[in-house]
């Protein structure tokens, strides 16, 4: 469905010229769910802008829903539907009538529009509001409706950019469950995020990018068995640099980093790592302030791949 | 074909923005109200002044004046653009395949539409104090309205969307529009003026539309001035529309 090659974008800026995307390899299949990780400015939205028909290409091909993005933009358009985090609908216009007109820029009649209309409102569960002007609207539906404008016209893509950023919980799981009900249909979904929990949930394959490329590919439980074993996470007083140096000379130890004071030991078995290292420190007189045995989330396969945390860098 | 459709198609969209405010008429009429109320009579014991052009104050004046609604009716279009830019709408208008022009018509129709009315008020409310309108001048008149509107409002948009915020818009256009009217003659007529102000005035666009107005509502409607100025309007109105038309299809980043 996507299929891209060294894909880069730069912006001039007053410090020279800035790479926000640097030669993004995707590959997209047709119905699944893509999520694309990362941190804020890590470069998300920028391949999602271009992907999108929004930002031309400082270089590299793209293939989009089967057409050349560089060629054929404009065909492309009519495949792909676009929600962006800002939002797409005006304060003082209702709902019915932002899901109308977008039917009819796709070439819609004005019956055929209202009738796809209707169908999205009672699907999205918008009856409520739908005739009222958007500016009355909760997060949550203004949510739904900025989706439902981006399904008006059936496309076979969908890029959401941010989904769920700023909605509460329940809207939150409200709007996996959508996104899921589409896969269902046989719409490819494109998403960023840059909540782990997010793409791990709702992903069927993540691309973790960082600095513009892309860190890590694959189904999350792929990528979290790439962090092979378990994940030690060890809290000292104030000792973590020192703590960080004896416990990474351990044999034991495939892979340690320190963010934020706080030791991370990549290991293959937890359970007899941590008395080894409980001696470990005990003699070398640091005291121990916290220990913990984790399985490994997608947090530890981008802390391993950039040596910061997602949490710290989002 | 698929420009007409999506022009009418987001003319009807701006249109009923419009029409939930339609105060907005009122509100743009009311500036060029008080000019008239409280301006005009000034000119009334300065007809007689040589160089003055004949026909009366409010003949000289009131064509002026729908020239000057028409410059500032259009140069305010940009603050409701950066608005919807904030709100994601344009991106999401720009991911369809809806013409690039007609995202621009769409709305300087709108803009059009608007001025054209306001003029027609204005010209209703200028004949109790004196002005004697022809079926032809105003026509003429409202031609050229519709040009600068189109034209300035092109314009306006290319700036709103260059710019983005309304913290640069804003200076832009009052630094722009007070230049542009006064070295149009609306106020005064430039025949007042010294040679070095009328060959500066020589440089702005919208002097000749006002001449023309004035020709035409002071029957000279078959001076070549007339001509000149319709045709130096619509010119503008073509750069207008290709600078914005370029301005919505490159990228908003």
């Amino acid at each position: 469905m996507i299929e891209t090659h060294d894909l880069r974008r730069s912006f001039a800026s007053r410090k020279g010229t800035v790479e926000a995307v640097a030669g993004v390899d995707l590959d997209v299949k047709r119905g699944e769910i893509f999520g694309f990780l990362g941190p804020n400015g890590a470069g998300k939205t920028t391949t999602l802008r271009m992907l999108s028909t929004l930002l031309p290409l400082t270089s590299g091909d793209a293939t989009v829903a089967g057409f050349d993005l560089r060629r054929d933009p404009a065909k492309v358009r009519y495949q792909i539907g676009y929600v962006s985090q800002e939002g797409s609908s005006a304060p003082e216009i209702p709902g019915r009538s932002e899901l109308a007109i977008q039917g009819r820029l796709y070439g819609m009649t004005k019956t055929r529009a209202a009738e796809r209309a209707a169908e999205l409102i009672a699907a999205l569960e918008l009856a409520d509001c739908a005739d009222r002007p958007t500016r009355t609207y909760s997060g949550g539906q203004k949510r739904r409706l900025d989706i439902g404008i981006g399904l008006m016209h059936l496309p076979q893509l969908l890029f959401l950019d941010e989904p769920t950023t700023g909605l509460d919980p329940q809207s939150r799981a409200r709007m996996w469950d959508e996104v899921r009900g589409l896969r269902d249909t046989g719409t490819t979904v494109f998403l960023t995020t840059h909540y782990l929990e997010e793409a791990d949930a709702l992903c069927d394959r993540i691309a973790i990018i960082d600095h513009g490329k892309i860190v890590a590919l694959g189904t999350p439980d792929e990528l979290k068995r790439q962090v092979a074993g378990d994940v030690v996470v060890v809290g000292t007083d104030n000792a973590g640099a020192r703590s960080l140096e004896l416990l990474s000379a351990q044999a034991f130890v495939r892979d340690a980093t320190l963010v934020d004071g706080v030791v991370r030991l990549y290991v293959d078995r937890g359970e007899t790592a941590m008395p080894q290292i409980l001696r470990t420190l005990d003699s070398a007189g640091i005291a121990l302030e916290s220990l913990s045995l984790n399985r490994p989330s997608l947090d530890d396969v981008f802390l391993r791949q950039t040596g910061r945390s997602l949490r710290d860098a989002a | 074909m698929k420009l007409l459709k999506d022009t009418w198609l987001m003319f009807q969209r701006y249109l009923f923005v419009f029409l939930r405010n339609p105060a907005w008429v009122a509100i743009g009429v009311l500036q060029p109200v008080l000019y008239l109320v409280l301006f005009a009579p000034l000119l009334k014991s300065l007809t007689q002044a040589p160089g003055f052009p004949s026909g009366g104050a409010y003949n000289v004046f009131v064509p002026g004046l729908l020239i000057q609604l028409g410059l500032f009716g259009a140069s305010g279009v940009g603050f409701g653009l950066i608005a919807e830019l904030r709100a994601g709408v344009i991106e999401r208008f720009r991911v369809t395949p809806v013409s690039r022009f007609a995202l621009l018509l769409g709305r300087a129709l709108r803009d059009i539409l608007t001025l054209v009315a306001q003029s027609l008020i204005l010209l209703l409310l200028a004949i109790p104090f004196g002005l004697q309108p022809t079926v032809f001048g105003v026509f003429v008149m409202l031609g050229l309205v519709a040009l600068i509107g189109l034209g300035m409002s092109s314009l306006a948009y290319a700036a709103a969307l260059a710019l983005k915020s309304e913290d640069s818009y804003a200076p832009l256009i009052f630094t722009l529009s007070l230049p542009l009217l006064l070295l149009s003659g609306v106020l005064l007529p430039l025949q007042l003026a010294p040679d070095w102000l009328q060959h500066v005035a020589q440089a702005n666009p919208l002097s000749y539309a006002v001449t023309a107005a004035r020709d035409v509502f002071n029957g000279h409607g078959a001076d070549p001035d007339v001509f000149k100025g319709l045709a130096i309007m619509a010119a503008l109105a073509v750069v207008g529309v290709l600078v914005g038309a370029r301005r919505f299809s490159r990228a908003i980043s």
